[in-house]
């Protein structure tokens, strides 16, 4: 099988989350990288180096360069001719263009796989995981976005793959980019870090939350996340959420401060390999799968904590 | 402008999902079923456009057994005008009701179709999306801004990043995230005043659709449980574990 794999980037550089899903498509067959942008010469020689990828195609134009589906669907669709499989990172992204490629080729996707058990079957969470399917497709083609947590990441250097740029479908003239708030932060990015620090509603405002959350952070060289209620509050940006329908993260150390629980936020982080909770309800669901719980209020705890470390 | 809202009845989202003994799927029988909270806010929305003057007529649309009739009372209670359900009591996949939605669409041709970015039991986030490529129609998904600009809709989308804005020729379609809106309670008197409104009922081949599922489920299984850890003593007990883990030493 020959498997075409959807490069995550910015136009500058390569995203991590593009890594996990080449050991998903690994598995499958063969790994083309698509990398589609404008400028993205850069990219290219970045995909060029990871691990286990055959070729690197490269679709440069500038209706690109903000990957709408509008008009990368139809480049991918266009090259799925060629193709046995489509795999893309479960991000935003990834789940903007797969859906329309997979209707365009008439197939039924399989989001956010976890495993691949065989050519055509693998296993996804349901109901928020609190259950996992395992599916079959009977489709002659695959369309599948790949959990990134779910899969190791490949070496993103080692490979020495062709690069070949391919014919653009330019702009289809349905939408148009206006901007971007991107969140800047010298912290590492949820979604790749070792260590999360997590606050939730019980840390009162965004000023209390940054003065209380942050410096713990630092000391530990984390990534900060929180749980939805801290983001309907308004601490934290919406970027920062932890669970189903936020960012889905496995770090080595997930810290969560404040955080009940919530069957929604558990199905984000229970992936990770160490979960330490601090609560001052003794009862709160997050106990239930935290390794290291301490029953304390976390306005004294957490200080006093980042004063320790 | 008319606006279609397709909504799903799925396990409410209070429920805890039990897998059934046999292993074929989640157990549905005698649980409280909602309206997919995603599409709630879809509900919400296309009213609050009808009340800012920017949408005319609201049709909710349901794929699924009879008693989606109860889902699409609800949203003809909140605001809805009318209301269509395309009845089937088998498995319908994304790319199945994108297919009936798409005829639906064309029959109706609304300026926007509002619908929520997943439903919360299949958590596949697909249909909006095929929905947009069988019609050729741009998509703004995980909205948490809708602004209809004359012949254009401007959506601010919540991504990994952060928050961005695209701006799309209408008609078009647009999936919900959980931050455009608080949706309503349905008040007494519209609830009654809903019963009065038109419910129509088709059938997938009325719209010559084929249903069949392209994935068979093989089994489900309940995920690896974690198990409580140690409840630490107090902050220097917490301090020492988190050396031994490596971090912060």
């Amino acid at each position: 099988m020959s498997i075409l794999v959807w490069a995550e980037h910015d136009n500058a550089a390569l995203k991590d989350a593009t890594l996990g899903a080449v050991t998903a498509a690994g598995k499958l067959g063969e790994v083309h990288l698509l990398v589609a942008g404008a400028g993205v010469d850069g990219v290219a020689a970045q995909a060029a180096q990871v691990a286990g990828v055959a070729k690197v195609l490269v679709a440069d134009d500038a209706a690109y360069g903000a990957a709408l589906p509008e008009n990368v669907a139809p480049l991918i669709v266009g090259l799925m001719a060629g193709y046995d499989a489509f795999v893309a990172p479960a991000t935003t992204t990834g789940k903007n263009i797969a859906p329309r490629v997979a209707a365009c080729l008439d197939v039924a996707q399989i989001s956010d796989i976890l495993s691949v058990e065989g050519p055509k079957t693998f296993t996804r969470p349901i109901y928020a995981g609190n259950a996992i399917a395992t599916v079959e497709s009977s489709d002659a083609k695959l369309v599948i976005t790949a959990r990134g947590t779910a899969f190791a990441k490949a070496e993103a250097t080692g490979g020495s793959a062709a690069i070949e740029a391919v014919a653009t479908t330019g702009d289809a003239g349905l939408s148009s980019f206006v901007g971007a708030e991107l969140a800047k932060s010298e912290r590492p990015e949820l979604t790749s870090a070792k260590v999360i620090v997590s606050g939730g509603r019980a840390l009162k405002d965004a000023e209390t939350f940054a003065a209380t959350i942050l410096p713990l952070a630092d000391k530990l060289g984390a990534a900060v996340g929180a749980s939805r209620a801290a983001v309907d509050a308004g601490y934290v940006p919406n970027d920062y959420q932890v669970g189903q329908t936020g960012k889905i993260v496995a770090p080595e150390v997930y810290v969560a401060v404040g955080i009940s629980g919530a069957i929604q936020h558990l199905a984000g982080m229970k992936d990770s390999k160490t979960i330490i909770a601090i609560n001052k309800d003794e009862d709160a669901p997050i106990f239930q799968v935290a390794d290291y719980g301490l029953v304390a209020d976390l306005f004294s705890a957490v200080p006093e904590l980042t004063g320790k470390l | 402008m008319k606006i279609v809202v397709p909504v799903k009845r799925v396990l409410d989202y209070n429920v805890k999902p039990r897998v059934k003994a046999d292993g074929t799927g989640v157990d549905l029988a005698n649980v409280k079923m909602s309206m997919n909270p995603f599409d709630e806010i879809a509900v919400e929305e296309a009213i609050r456009l009808k009340e800012k003057g920017a949408a005319g007529e609201i049709v909710v649309v349901s794929v699924g057994p009879q008693k989606a009739q109860e889902t699409l009372r609800t949203a003809l209670a909140m605001g809805a005008d009318r209301a269509i359900l395309v009845q089937t009591d088998d498995v319908v996949e994304p790319l199945a009701v994108a297919k009936l939605l798409k005829a639906i669409v064309e029959a109706e041709a609304p300026g926007l179709v509002l619908l929520g970015k997943q439903a919360i039991d299949d958590d596949s986030n697909q249909t909006g999306q095929m929905l947009a490529a069988l019609t050729g129609r741009p998509q703004g998904t995980f909205a948490s801004k809708v602004e209809v600009d004359g012949d254009f809709v401007n959506v601010t989308r919540e991504v990994d990043g952060g928050l961005e804005t695209v701006r799309l020729a209408l008609p078009a379609i647009v999936t919900t995230d959980l931050r455009l809106n608080e949706p309503r309670y349905a008040s007494l008197p519209n609830i009654m005043k809903a019963k009065s409104k038109k419910l129509e009922t088709k059938s997938p081949a009325d719209y010559g659709v084929d249903i069949t599922p392209r994935l068979t489920v093989l089994k489900v299984t309940e995920p690896a449980q974690r198990s409580a850890g140690v409840k630490l003593a107090d902050v220097d007990a917490l301090v020492g574990k988190l050396k031994e883990l490596g971090v912060g030493a």
